[in-house]
């Protein structure tokens, strides 16, 4: 029953576009009909998910296949379900706020092609997720990346789009070359391509970490991983918010499933591993974080939080992997269920920030937050919303963010139970590096909604800024929701949790009870903390309102501000100096330009300050050495090009350097 | 309450860390001789009753009066004489130094006890110290402008090593531990000698200032 | 049981401005003047309430709003507190991030209200506040890391009860770092001397107050006396780390909190008094020795 709501959710989410596109000739129904089948097929799959999650209800399915390796198997274990959710979800209320921002009644045959590949991409995310499979999972990895760069592509007369896409499609198949090898190796070493057979793989040695390497390379440039996120923020950037939605919400995450999927298989994960992951997850958050810090583009900014967000993620695995090597089953709960719940609070608060951005990119024409405010006055609803999601992804109570934090901390904290001496201790380390990236997110998304929505407009930008039509409300809405009711009762989610990282790392839910009953008791403390909060806070609007009906408000004026005369917008604080002292206290690690044309002469008259932050790893690593690779390229081939007999003693030196490799040495 | 040795150790150490993020070089010149002075304190916590106590003592005060008195003020007469009172903004910067200092302590502490050593240990924290205050030492010559602030970092590394040495009053006589401290008193006198004859060709003891005296 | 709990909420609630007071009048007798009554901040608040509030036309909601949450936020975190070596109101593992993260809300809504103004003045007050905070948190979760470690709890109460006196007599070296990192916190993340200036309202020296400029009446009363709150916060945790004792009576244990807790803002006072306000610049690098200091207490204590 659940196997064939979820090959159904499967079919259907990939077949939703091409439905659309039959029925070119009348585009609203044709795009509203689209959108109702994704979202049937969202509803099927988490029908599907939620009995794996309590505790029945997982499927496994092994049929043979005509191609070579490759079989028919699908499974659905608790690890898949946690995944499945926002893999479905956000992308169904991603349709439904697609329907009024890319409205195929005005945009034609773009938005037909749009809505095939974002059918597609959900449909091969589902069975990358649900695969058994070697093969099957590459072919949905390779379908995933495909249609990504094509709806990257969305807008083809952008050049930022064009670039950003060429450089994503790059990166997502150096990923997928360094999956062949690691599937190849243990595939041929077990014999079989089918993940069942790969359960015991030794870990030890320079096999091990040499797989382990192939891993990293894999997933991490998928997921994003510092310094493999080079990728990320152009092509969330240039994408149409609701793709950029699902890009950073659950793209991003399937390669968190494919890491915590094959060190599943793994017998006994060494020490290293943890702490690996764990130091890269702290790079990647701190170093995303900043970057974001110094972003004026909205959509780069969100799209570098997602590498910060990706990193505290990659830490919880971290400190789960740590557990395992260890045998101490509080770290692996904590640091797994810490991992897993951020992974679909993630989901839930940047699809929520991603389509408030795409609401006032939509309303304004600009993305440049440095020509935005005061849009608060025009567009309440989506200022309000938007706000939500900030406060979520700063990590403060009591909203989602928080509590997925926390779990990560506590987990790192129980690293102190282990014996003294033990060099795993040094894994509490994450838990100040935590506060100091939440704090950064904090004081960055305090300068979005601030320059943002609040305040004056800085441009005529906001002049022609209407409020959001209903369509692309609803989603942000029911995100809004689920992000405050996770963060109220954290409690409920702990046994699904618990059941997770029981499969994961193939121990019995018994093994985790002492820890999952500790968890759950600090999470009824947290639900209190959260109700007191509200109760408080309700109280001192109530007493706040008698005391203004008692003593009365002025009729409103200019702002104070220490005696202003004449207020206007051009005094407001910019962005980019909000975060200069950031900026400049931390240079060291994010390197921003400065062009300079200072004003000269007795008499000065022209000057110009500008002020950047490139991506390091992209500006100053890998595209100078493509360049390089390029320009000695260009050499070679003006040297060698075009002669034929060339060509033809490559083919003869090929030839009989593999017969010497076969006869000699094989 | 721990022992005042631990204690002697801790102070040891932030010393180290003030050096490294203060910019007035007053008060960076007494935390060095104060430093000095703690070193020569520990010569005499750290002995035990193997020892000759004339042999502790003659060490001990031979420390401080060299570490505690006579550098620190022969520093003082050279920035007399130069009339700066201020370091500029270093290489690395102050907040890198204090991140790299931190981070070369935490490293010291948790990797130093699979290090092989000669003699049994003393005190848990007598090789980490000595390592962290090699480290900030390095880390001043390496990273400061100012050429008093790179002598500074020279005696800090001086202070380090007399650590390590205090692991081997065993073994090692009386007479190569004088002549450690002469050797460092030789060391300063020269450089104090040569940092006049520079303020005085050139103005200024900015190292930066002097890089077109090459070749 | 009932009774000690009504105490400790009695105390978080009317004590705060005390604070204030011997504070201020601290700082008036070393500069040699008569200084302001102990009381003031009482009647400071007293008049705010009576007053009625101005808005901008500028602001929305969030600036009305701002206060009434931060005042909540740290009336939460105050119930998370151990008062006298005695568990808190709620207590469970891992509540001080909890804790921080409260402070952290009251934060970020007053700086989108100073930012909701459109006033430069309040924009660089924001930016100031959230950038040192940034740099403060981490030295304050040090200091409880530390903490955790020496006693082997993972809540305030229990980092902060029985267990923390034999912590003392085995880890001093380590403690004595944390209490100095956490005095430094303190200081920064209250804007006292020498990170700001409380009673200026010259640009150069201002954080806290220039983001607070705007708000009137009874506005202005709850950010004052959330304010307040937060300095008997962290007093509370400074004092009870410092005053690790056990106490056979209750109510000896609580009059010698409430002794420390005077001391504190004394010394907050005399700190105040003593030290000139560091260079904007300076105060990052301040900040990172703290939490240096704090990774040397954790690294003591982990080997």
């Amino acid at each position: 029953m659940t196997a064939a709501l979820a090959i159904g959710a499967v079919a259907l989410a990939s077949a939703s576009g091409v439905l659309g596109a039959a029925l070119r000739r009348r585009p609203a129904l044709g795009q509203r009909l689209s959108c109702a089948v994704l979202c049937t097929a969202s509803a099927l799959g988490i029908a599907a998910a939620v009995p794996a999650l309590a505790g029945g209800g997982g499927f496994e399915i092994r049929q043979a296949w005509q191609e070579p390796f490759a079989s028919l198997s699908l499974r659905l274990d608790p690890l898949s379900a946690l995944f499945l959710i926002p893999v479905l979800a956000v992308p169904a209320l991603g349709s439904i706020y697609g329907v009024a921002y890319w409205p195929q009644e005005k945009l034609g045959a773009r938005a037909v092609r749009l809505q095939i590949f974002y059918g597609l991409v959900t449909g091969a995310m589902a069975m990358v997720v649900l695969a058994d499979n070697a093969m099957l999972f590459l072919f949905g990895w390779e379908v995933m990346a495909v249609c990504a760069f094509l709806l990257v592509l969305s807008d083809p007369d952008r050049a930022d789009a064009q670039r950003a896409a060429w450089v994503y499609l790059a990166a997502a198949h150096v990923g997928t070359f360094a999956l062949f090898g690691f599937f190849s190796v243990v595939g041929s070493a077990r014999g079989s391509f089918d993940f069942a057979a790969w359960q015991g793989l030794p870990a030890a040695g320079a096999a091990g970490g040499g797989l382990f390497a192939l891993l990293l390379v894999g997933f991490g440039l998928k997921a994003g991983l510092v310094p493999l996120h080079f990728w990320l923020p152009g092509a969330h950037a240039a994408a149409p918010s609701h793709v950029s939605a699902v890009m950073s919400g659950v793209l991003l995450k399937t390669g968190i499933y494919g890491l915590l999927r094959t060190t599943g298989f793994f017998e006994a994960p060494p020490l290293a591993w943890g702490m690996v992951l764990l130091a890269l997850g702290a790079v990647s958050a701190a170093l995303g974080v900043g970057l974001a810090l110094a972003q004026h583009d909205l959509k780069r900014l969100l799209a570098y939080h997602s590498v910060e967000n990706i990193g505290i993620i990659t830490m919880g695995v971290g400190i789960a992997l740590v557990g395992r090597a260890r045998g101490e089953p509080a770290l692996v709960l904590l640091g797994f269920a810490g991992a897993a719940l951020h992974v679909v609070n993630h989901a839930l608060f940047k699809s929520l920030l991603f389509f408030g951005a795409g609401s006032v990119l939509h309303a304004t024409g600009t993305r440049d937050i440095e020509r935005l405010g005061g849009l608060a006055k025009v567009m309440p609803w989506t200022a309000s919303l938007f706000l939500v999601g900030a406060a979520a992804i700063s990590g403060l109570p009591p909203l989602n963010g928080f509590v997925s934090e926390w779990l990560v901390v506590l987990g790192s904290l129980r690293a102190l139970d282990l014996p003294r001496a033990d060099r795993a201790a040094f894994a509490v380390l994450a838990a100040p590096t935590l506060a100091l990236v939440g704090a950064l997110a904090a004081a960055c998304f305090v300068k979005v909604q601030g320059v943002v929505f609040l305040g004056n407009p800085r441009s005529d930008d906001v002049a022609r800024a209407r409020e959001s039509p209903r369509e692309m409300l609803l989603p942000m809405a029911v995100l809004a929701a689920a992000c405050l009711a996770i963060g109220l009762a954290p409690g409920l989610l702990l046994p699904s949790l618990t059941r997770g990282a029981a499969s994961w790392a193939g121990l019995s839910t018994d093994a985790l009870a002492a820890p999952a009953s500790a968890a759950g008791a600090s999470a009824t403390g947290v639900s209190l903390g959260a109700a007191v909060l509200l109760a408080a806070l309700g109280l001192l609007v109530v007493l706040r309102r008698r005391l203004g009906l008692l003593r009365g408000t002025a009729p409103r004026s200019d702002t104070w501000g220490c005696g202003y005369a004449h207020p206007s917008a051009r005094m407001e604080y910019t962005a980019s100096s909000f975060a200069q002292i950031l900026v400049q206290g931390f240079r060291f690690a994010l390197l921003p330009r400065v062009e300079l044309q200072p004003p000269r002469g007795l008499f000065p008259g022209f000057a110009r300050f500008a002020t950047s932050v490139p991506d390091a790893v992209l500006d100053l690593a890998i595209l100078p050495a493509v360049r390089a690779y390029g320009v000695a390229a260009g050499w070679v081939r003006g040297r060698l090009a075009g002669r034929i007999h060339f060509y033809a003693v490559l083919v003869l030196a090929t030839l009989v350097a593999l017969l010497a490799w076969r006869l000699l040495w094989w | 309450m721990a022992s005042w040795t631990d204690m002697v150790f801790v102070l040891v150490v932030v010393l180290d860390l003030f050096v490294l993020a203060s910019s007035r070089l007053g008060a960076a010149i007494r935390a060095v001789a104060l430093q000095g002075a703690l070193l020569s304190l520990l010569a005499l916590l750290l002995a035990s009753q193997a020892h000759d106590m004339g042999h502790v003592l003659l060490l001990a005060s031979g420390a401080f009066a060299i570490k505690a008195v006579l550098i620190p003020w022969l520093m003082f007469r050279a920035i007399r004489e130069a009339a700066i009172r201020r370091e500029v903004e270093p290489i690395i910067g102050y907040v890198p130094s204090m991140i790299l200092g931190g981070a070369g302590v935490v490293l010291a502490f948790a990797f130093s006890r699979g290090l092989p050593l000669p003699t049994p240990e003393m005190h848990p924290f007598l090789v980490p110290t000595a390592l962290a205050t090699v480290w900030t030492g390095l880390l001043l010559v390496v990273s400061r402008r100012k050429a008093v602030t790179q002598v500074l970092g020279f005696l800090v590394l001086e202070n380090g090593v007399f650590v390590f040495g205090l692991l081997l009053t065993d073994i090692m006589p009386v007479m190569v531990e004088a002549g450690v401290l002469l050797d460092l008193l030789a060391a300063v006198f020269v450089m104090g000698i040569v940092m006049f004859h520079i303020n005085r060709e050139f103005a200024s003891l900015d190292t930066d200032a002097m890089t077109s005296l090459k070749d | 049981m009932l009774l000690r709990a009504f105490f400790q909420l009695g105390l978080l609630l009317l004590l705060p401005p005390l604070l204030l007071g011997v504070v201020n009048r601290v700082k008036a007798v070393l500069a040699g003047r008569q200084g302001p009554p102990v009381l003031q901040a009482y009647y400071d608040l007293a008049k705010l309430l009576r007053k009625g509030a101005v808005y901008s036309r500028t602001t929305t909601w969030v600036f009305r709003a701002g206060p009434a949450i931060g005042l909540a936020a740290v009336a939460t975190a105050g119930m998370l507190l151990p008062v006298a070596g005695e568990p808190a109101v709620a207590s469970f593992a891992g509540d001080f991030v909890l804790f921080a993260y409260l402070l952290a809300l009251a934060r970020f809504f007053t700086a989108l209200a100073a930012l909701d103004t459109g006033s430069s003045f309040e924009g660089m007050g924001a930016a100031r506040e959230v950038s040192f905070a940034s740099m403060a948190e981490p030295a304050l979760f040090l200091c409880f890391v530390v903490l955790a470690r020496a006693t082997g709890a993972l809540s305030l109460s229990g980092m902060l009860g029985p267990a923390l006196a034999p912590a003392w007599r085995q880890a001093s070296p380590a403690l004595l770092l944390a209490a100095i990192s956490l005095f430094v916190v303190t200081l920064a993340e209250n804007a006292r001397i020498p990170v700001d200036d409380p009673s200026t309202h010259l640009e150069l020296t201002m954080i806290h107050e220039v983001m607070v400029l705007d708000h009137s009446g009874p506005d202005l009363a709850f950010i004052l006396y959330g304010a307040s709150m937060k300095l008997f916060l962290f007093g509370a945790l400074f004092v009870r780390l410092v005053l690790g004792f056990r106490f056979d009576s209750v109510w000896a244990a609580e009059a010698v909190f409430v002794g420390g807790l005077l001391a504190f803002a004394a010394l907050v006072g005399l700190t105040e008094s003593v030290m000139a306000r560091l260079r904007l610049t300076r105060v990052p690098q301040m900040l990172v020795g703290a939490s240096v200091l704090s990774v040397f207490a954790l690294v003591l204590l982990l080997r």
